[in-house]
C-alpha cells in the first residue's frame, strides 16, 4: 500500500490530486459529487459508530435520566415516584450536611487550584532557567501527578500527617505543637490540599512548554527598555502565558470537583472528622449507594454540574479581558 | 557534579557573550552567575526532597516490622525485615494477593486494548472524514471533556444494574470500548492533523477506502501518540477506585486498590506494615512505568496539554 502511495507522491500526479483537493463549491452540483460527499458522510459515522454509541448511551442519555431522576424519590427497587422540586429545596433548606459539603468542596476548589497553579509556575520558571539538569527534576516533579489520586498515595498521606508522622515529628522540632492532622477537623482540609498542591507537576510540566515557546527577543527588548525582573514577569511572562493558565485554571478546577478517592479513604468512607473531608462527590456517592436514595443523589450530582457550568462559563466570559492569543490563532 | 563544573560553564557562557573574563566587572558576573547556578540547584534539590519524601517513606516502611511504626519515627528501619511482604502475598478477606493483582491487570490491560481502538476510530473521524454534522459533534467531544464524571455515575449504575453487569468487570471495560474518555480522542485528533495529507491522498487516488488509509497509513503514523495513550489509560484504570468501589461487590473480584481499602479499614490500627506494603505493590507497574517510559509521558503532557 505506502509503495503505490510513496511512487504517486513521487512522481506527481498533480492534476488528479489537484481536482481532490479544490473542493469547490460549484463542485457539489455535479451529481458525482454530491454521491462522495454522502459517502463520506457514511464512512464518518461508521467511524464514530463506538464513540456515538458511547456519547449517547453512556453520556447524554444518562445524564437527561439523571436530570429526571433528581425530580423523583428512587431507591433503585421500586419505580421511581415524581416528587418535584423537593430534593432540591431539601438540599438548600433542610440538609446541613450539604451545606457543609458544598463550602468545603469550595474551600479545597477555590484555594488549593491558586495555590496548585501558583507552586506550578513558580517551579516551572526556575526550571526554566537552565536547561542542564532540569529534565531530571521536571520528571521527579511530574511523579506525583501520576500517582497523586491514588489509593496508596492516600494510605501513605494519612500516615504522613498522622499523630507523631514525619509531618507532625519535623513541626515539633521547630516547636510547632500542632498534632495529627488527619483527626483534626480543623486541620484535614489543609492535609487534602496540601496533597493537592504535591501533585503540582502535571501544571507544571505544561507551564514549562508555554514558557520555553515565549520569544527570547521580548525579553531581551523589554530589558532595554529598563524593565526589571518583576516588570518582565508582568508584561511578557504573564500576558504570553495566559492561554496555558487559562487552560490549566479551566482543568484545574474542574479536575478538582472531581477528588474523591484521596477523601474516601483519609477518612475511612465517613467524609469525618466532623464532616470537614465529606466532599460532594464521596457525599453524592454515600446518599446514592449507601442510603439507596438516588434521586436525591442525582440531585447532587445536578448542582455539581451546574455549578461546574457556571465556573467554565465565567472562565470563558472573563477570557476576553485576560487572555492574549498570539497572531497566529493557536 | 561538582560547584566547579558549574563555575566552568557560567564561564563558558559568560565567555560566548564576547565579554572579557580579566576585567574586574566580567570577574563579579562570572561570580554571580556561578552563585545563581548553585543556589538553583540547592532550592531544587530541597523540592526534590520534599516531593519525593512520601514515596522514599513508603519503600523504606514496607522493611519496618509492625512494633516499629508509631516508635521508630526516622526513616531507616532499625531492624530490616520482609515479613509484611510475605504476610501480604496470603492476601486479605479470604483472597490471595496475586488474585487481586490478576484482577487489575485484566481491567487495566482491557481498557487499554479498549481505549486505543476506539479513541483512534473515532479520532481518524473527526481529523480525515468529512462529514455531516462533524462540527456539532466535535464540539459535543470537545464539552465531555469539561463534564464531571460524576454526573453519570447514577443512571449509568442503574444501567449496569438492569444488564445483570453488577460484580462483572464489564460496567468497567464496556466504555472504554466506546470512546467515552474523551482526553484520549482529542489527543489522538490534534495528532493525526499533524499528519501531512499527502500519503492519504495518494492512496485515495489509487482506490483505497477509509478503512485502508486509517490502518495502513493513519495507525502507524500515530504509533508514538497511541504509546502515550495506551500508558496513561493503563495508569489511569490501574488507579481507578470509584469504578471498581461501584460495580464490584465479592473480594474475589477486587483489583488492587479496593483490596487496599480492606487493609485500611480492617487492619491500620494492627497491621500496618501490611497496609504500607499493600500499598507499595499496587504502586509498582506505575512507578516502573514511570521510570521506563517518563520522558514519553512527560513530553506527551508537555505537547498535549494532558493532565496526569
Amino acid at each position: 500500500m505506502s509503495t503505490t502511495a510513496t511512487r504517486v507522491i513521487v512522481t506527481g500526479d498533480q492534476p488528479r490530486r489537484a481536482l481532490l483537493r479544490g473542493r469547490r463549491p460549484e463542485d457539489l452540483d455535479r451529481p458525482g459529487q454530491r454521491a462522495r460527499l454522502r459517502k463520506e458522510t457514511l464512512s464518518g459515522y461508521g467511524f464514530l459508530v463506538p464513540w456515538l454509541v458511547g456519547f449517547f448511551g453512556l453520556t447524554i442519555v444518562p445524564m437527561m435520566y439523571s436530570l429526571y431522576l433528581s425530580f423523583t424519590r428512587y431507591n433503585i427497587f421500586q419505580p421511581p415516584q415524581w416528587i418535584g422540586f423537593d430534593n432540591y429545596v431539601r438540599l438548600f433548606t433542610n440538609d446541613p450536611a450539604f451545606i457543609q459539603s458544598a463550602q468545603i468542596t469550595l474551600i479545597y476548589v477555590l484555594v488549593g487550584t491558586p495555590i496548585t497553579l501558583t507552586a506550578a509556575l513558580i517551579v516551572a520558571m526556575l526550571l526554566n532557567y537552565r536547561d542542564k539538569g532540569a529534565g531530571f527534576f521536571r520528571s521527579s516533579f511530574y511523579a506525583p501527578s501520576l500517582i497523586g489520586g491514588s489509593v496508596s498515595v492516600a494510605i501513605v498521606w494519612r500516615a504522613m500527617f498522622a499523630a507523631d508522622g514525619p509531618v507532625d515529628n519535623s513541626l515539633s522540632f521547630f516547636g510547632i505543637e500542632l498534632g495529627g492532622w488527619i483527626g483534626n477537623p480543623s486541620l484535614v482540609l489543609p492535609a487534602m490540599i496540601l496533597l493537592a498542591v504535591w501533585q503540582f507537576g502535571a501544571t507544571m510540566v505544561i507551564f514549562l512548554a508555554g514558557l520555553k515557546q515565549i520569544p527570547k527577543e521580548l525579553y531581551e527588548a523589554a530589558e532595554v527598555d529598563g524593565a526589571n525582573a518583576f516588570h518582565r514577569f508582568r508584561a511578557v511572562t504573564i500576558p504570553m502565558l495566559s492561554p496555558v493558565i487559562f487552560f490549566n485554571l479551566l482543568l484545574g478546577l474542574i479536575g478538582a470537583f472531581q477528588v474523591f478517592a484521596s477523601a474516601y479513604i483519609i477518612s475511612n468512607g465517613s467524609g469525618g472528622p466532623a464532616g470537614m473531608t465529606n466532599f460532594i462527590t464521596l457525599y453524592l456517592y454515600k446518599r446514592g449507594f449507601s442510603d439507596g436514595q438516588m434521586g436525591y443523589a442525582a440531585a447532587i450530582a445536578w448542582v455539581l454540574l451546574v455549578v461546574v457550568a457556571i465556573i467554565a462559563f465565567i472562565l470563558f466570559r472573563t477570557q476576553r479581558s485576560w487572555v492574549h492569543y498570539s497572531g497566529d490563532n493557536r | 557534579m561538582t560547584t566547579s563544573s558549574f563555575s566552568q560553564n557560567a564561564l563558558v557562557q559568560v565567555e560566548n557573550q564576547v565579554v572579557d573574563p580579566t576585567t574586574p566587572r566580567a570577574r563579579r558576573k562570572v561570580k554571580r552567575r556561578t552563585w545563581q547556578t548553585v543556589i538553583w540547584f540547592v532550592v531544587l534539590l530541597a523540592i526534590t526532597a520534599v516531593v519525593l519524601y512520601p514515596l522514599v517513606w513508603l519503600l523504606f516502611s514496607t522493611f519496618k516490622p509492625n512494633s516499629e511504626f508509631g516508635q521508630n519515627v526516622g526513616l531507616i528501619p532499625n531492624n530490616p525485615t520482609i515479613d509484611n511482604y510475605i504476610k501480604v502475598m496470603e492476601g486479605i478477606a479470604g483472597v490471595p494477593m496475586w488474585r487481586f493483582f490478576t484482577n487489575s491487570l485484566i481491567i487495566a490491560v482491557g481498557s487499554v486494548i479498549g481505549t486505543v481502538l476506539s479513541s483512534a476510530l473515532a479520532a481518524y473521524a473527526f481529523a480525515r472524514i468529512q462529514f455531516k454534522g462533524l462540527g456539532i459533534l466535535f464540539a459535543a467531544m470537545i464539552g465531555t471533556l469539561l463534564l464531571p464524571f460524576h454526573v453519570v455515575i447514577i443512571p449509568q449504575y442503574i444501567l449496569f444494574n438492569n444488564l445483570g453487569m453488577i460484580d462483572t468487570f464489564w460496567p468497567l471495560l464496556l466504555p472504554k470500548f466506546l470512546a467515552t474518555e474523551a482526553f484520549f480522542v482529542f489527543l489522538l485528533v490534534q495528532f493525526i492533523r499533524q499528519m501531512p495529507r499527502d500519503m492519504d491522498e495518494a492512496a485515495r487516488i489509487d482506490g483505497a477506502g477509509h478503512v485502508r488509509i486509517f490502518w495502513s497509513i493513519i495507525l502507524p503514523l500515530i504509533k508514538p501518540a497511541l504509546i502515550t495513550c495506551a500508558i496513561f489509560a493503563f495508569i489511569w484504570a490501574w488507579n481507578d477506585f470509584l469504578g471498581p468501589l461501584l460495580y464490584l461487590t465479592s473480594p474475589g473480584n477486587y483489583p488492587l486498590p479496593i483490596a487496599l481499602r480492606l487493609y485500611n479499614d480492617q487492619t491500620s490500627s494492627s497491621d500496618y506494615g501490611a497496609t504500607v506494603t499493600a500499598s507499595f505493590i499496587a504502586l509498582l507497574p506505575v512507578l516502573l512505568f514511570f521510570l521506563v517510559f517518563q520522558r514519553f509521558l512527560v513530553d506527551g503532557v508537555a505537547t498535549q496539554g494532558l493532565k496526569g
